[in-house]
């Protein structure tokens, strides 16, 4: 009953928020919640195009499915891993601000 | 407008307002609550895409592990970014247009395609949201077998790396 | 159809009938019937719970050789109604520089996530809130809404130790779910359906006799996660002062403290759903009250060792509580769950009944048992002990800068 363009609108919309949040935050951990807007808008990309293609082809279609898993997978991977390098950066260098990690600036 | 458009508009509007300030608010703390909303807002919209699956997954993944590790880190690290003065760089205003253009943009492409006004009705359930299906093809060696070993293997490996990168008690004790 | 075969769609349909006499089209009346439903079933829940308050300190009286509340009613059965009505009363004290709306959020929060779990537990053979066929995964998701509820109230409460109590609360709970889930996959596995009424419905043989070590480490990480006692480092009072809800007055404590007990009796419920059987027994089919009258007394039994166990185990300590999840619980469960589908599958093709299917998997969990028991003993008589007498401890002397007068502490 939903238009398929108002899905893709609004995950248009996310990922562009998410973009600015990546773009324009200073906190680290706040770039990291902007990547996560961005892949979860990605996420319903992805859905609505299984449910799109299923209904044109009348049966459904695992593809889209399966990479909703696996970007699942990916988030989850990519925010440990980021959180964890964060967290030891603190402890090196006592901030979370992403400018001020730049040693190898030339 | 059927019920179930007007519950997609009302959810969209409120994932939207929610993004918004998480990349806007000046408490970060508040930014990973506001996360956590608009996760669930999101978590809502799979659901009105006969995915419940994904829904529950989503709020499973999302945020009971990756808000609740992002809100740990930013107790963690609260001392050093004061709340107070702005959270954002220089070029905020650079962002903010590029995001807007690229917004456009995408819009724009959309609209030259063909499929775009068509309305996504209900697809006959196989067996049960063809959650079965979905787990038959993920361990089908014809299937996706190898992506999601690939899968398990990066969340292994992100495990690994994890431990590694903050629990440095080993080597101080050496 | 009769009230007697099928209450819920009878109900339903007296609702129904009665709404359209007065001009209300049938959809907006089945909304109404479900909003009705809800409001009945989580009312009755929290109502419960006050009974069940009652129980719990009569039994733990008995135990302690006190009497327990013994002053207002018949064995002081309405004394959780006078403190009911006490709480109603007490002052709300927001502190100084709360983080307001988390602040005020995370009870309603930790209670709704509790109650969220009733909607698709089944009760009797058709009384069930929805059909949902991810029912398990749904409780489990569930469950970290409470999580977030707990790190919400710590961070709202601007209070040291109330973080202090939501970081402890949310590692716990964290680590405690990897295990729950391990133990919820084999009965998933057993039934091929990760929808409740389908497990009950599967369980001709209960579960517990294909997998006793599943549901006792299941019993166990659920008990973690409500936060009882031995694992209730959550709100250690010598440690802590009292967890996360120190700050928390008036209803809003109550409302921690209802959701508490509510949830101790709602993964009794889930023990006995997913392990014992459900609804089943003699003559549940035909009438579901019954059914559900099995089911009660199977929850009740399992919450009374519950209660049992907090009245007679010491608490934890947190190092031991880490170690025993990652080092001990979880890899059995990994084990338990590799070998379970092995012979699961090995035996299913070779056309074994039922009957010598759970006969066969109840000796593996038994030898599997052991052997970690054996593991793990071993390995503590292996450990050296801490020698702790020569150390100095760190005492309230009259020269200590702490125990002087003015000293400004």
């Amino acid at each position: 009953m939903i238009p398929i363009s108002w899905y893709l609108i609004f995950s248009a919309a996310l990922f562009c928020i998410g973009l600015y949040g990546v773009l324009s935050r200073k906190n680290s951990v706040a770039i990291l919640m902007g990547v996560e807007l961005m892949l979860n808008s990605a996420s319903i990309n992805l859905l609505a195009f299984w449910h799109y293609y299923s209904q044109i082809r009348q049966a459904p279609q695992m593809d889209s499915q399966v990479f909703v898993i696996v970007v699942f997978a990916v988030a989850a991977a990519e925010t440990a891993v980021g959180l964890a390098l964060i967290i030891s950066a603190y402890r090196k260098r006592q901030s979370v601000v992403a400018n001020d990690l730049s040693e190898l600036k030339g | 407008m059927t019920s179930l458009q007007i519950i997609f508009l009302v959810v969209a509007a409120l994932t939207l307002v929610s993004a918004c300030l998480v990349v806007m608010t000046r408490r970060i703390m508040h930014a990973a609550l506001w996360l956590v909303l608009s996760l669930m807002g999101v978590a809502m919209v799979y659901a009105t895409l006969q995915s419940g699956f994904f829904a529950v997954v989503q709020v499973l993944v999302y945020i009971g592990a990756i808000s609740t590790l992002i809100i740990f880190a930013v107790m963690m690290t609260r001392n050093v970014m004061e709340d107070v003065g702005p959270q954002s760089n220089r070029g905020w205003g650079l962002a903010l247009v590029g995001s807007a253009v690229l917004f456009g943009g995408i819009c724009g492409v959309l609209l030259t395609w063909n499929g775009m006004q068509t309305a996504l009705i209900e697809i006959p359930a196989v067996n049960g949201e063809n959650i079965q299906m979905l787990g038959l093809s993920l361990v089908d060696p014809m299937g996706f077998l190898i992506p999601f070993e690939v899968a398990s293997v990066l969340l292994l490996a992100a495990m690994v790396a994890a431990i590694f990168l903050t629990g440095d008690i080993k080597r101080s004790r050496s | 159809m009769t009230f007697w075969s099928d209450p819920d769609g009878f109900l339903a349909n007296w609702l129904i009938h009665l709404l359209a006499g007065i001009g209300i089209p049938a959809g907006i009346a089945q909304a109404i019937g479900y909003a009705l439903g809800a409001a009945v079933l989580s009312t009755g829940a929290l109502l419960f719970v006050l009974f069940l308050i009652w129980l719990e300190r009569k039994m733990i009286g008995r135990v302690q050789d006190r009497l327990g509340p013994n002053r207002l009613g018949p064995w002081g059965i309405f004394q959780s109604i006078a403190d009911m009505l006490k709480i109603f009363t007490k002052e709300y004290i927001t502190p100084d520089g709360a983080d307001k709306v988390p602040y005020n959020l995370s009870p309603i929060l930790t209670v709704g996530a509790v109650i969220m779990v009733w909607a698709v537990v089944p009760l009797a053979i058709t009384v069930y809130g929805v059909d949902l066929n991810v029912g398990l995964l749904y409780i489990i998701a569930v469950g970290s809404l409470g999580e977030m509820g707990i790190l919400m109230a710590g961070w709202g409460s601007n209070n040291k130790y109330a973080l202090l109590g939501a970081f402890r609360a949310a590692a716990q709970l964290i680590s405690y779910e990897v295990p729950m889930v391990l133990s919820l996959l084999i009965p998933v596995m057993l039934s091929g359906s990760l929808n409740m009424n389908k497990i009950v419905q599967h369980q001709d043989i209960w579960y517990v006799l294909f997998a006793p070590l599943a549901a006792f480490i299941f019993f166990i990480t659920s008990i973690a996660e409500v936060g009882r006692a031995p694992f209730d480092l959550t709100e250690a009072e010598s440690e802590l002062v009292a967890g996360f809800n120190i700050e928390y007055s008036g209803l809003k404590f109550g409302m921690f403290y209802v959701a508490d007990f509510l949830h101790s009796f709602t993964i009794s419920l889930l023990v006995s759903v997913v392990f014992l059987g459900g609804w089943r027994g003699p003559g549940a089919e035909a009438s579901p009250l019954l059914g559900f009258v099995y089911l009660i007394l199977k929850t009740s039994l399992v919450n009374f060792i519950i209660i049992i166990e907090r009245a007679s185990l010491p608490r934890f300590r947190i190092d031991q509580m880490m170690d025993f999840t990652w080092k001990v619980l979880t890899p059995v469960m990994l084990i338990l769950l590799v070998a379970t589908a092995l012979l699961e599958k090995t035996m299913a093709m070779a056309g074994l009944v039922p009957w010598m299917r759970s006969g066969i998997l109840f000796i593996l969990n038994i030898v599997l048992l052991f052997v970690a028991d054996t593991v793990v003993r071993g390995h503590l008589a292996r450990r050296p002990r801490p020698d702790v007498r020569g150390k100095e401890r760190p005492v309230a002397r009259p020269e200590n800068y702490f125990s002087q007068p003015g000293s400004g502490v």
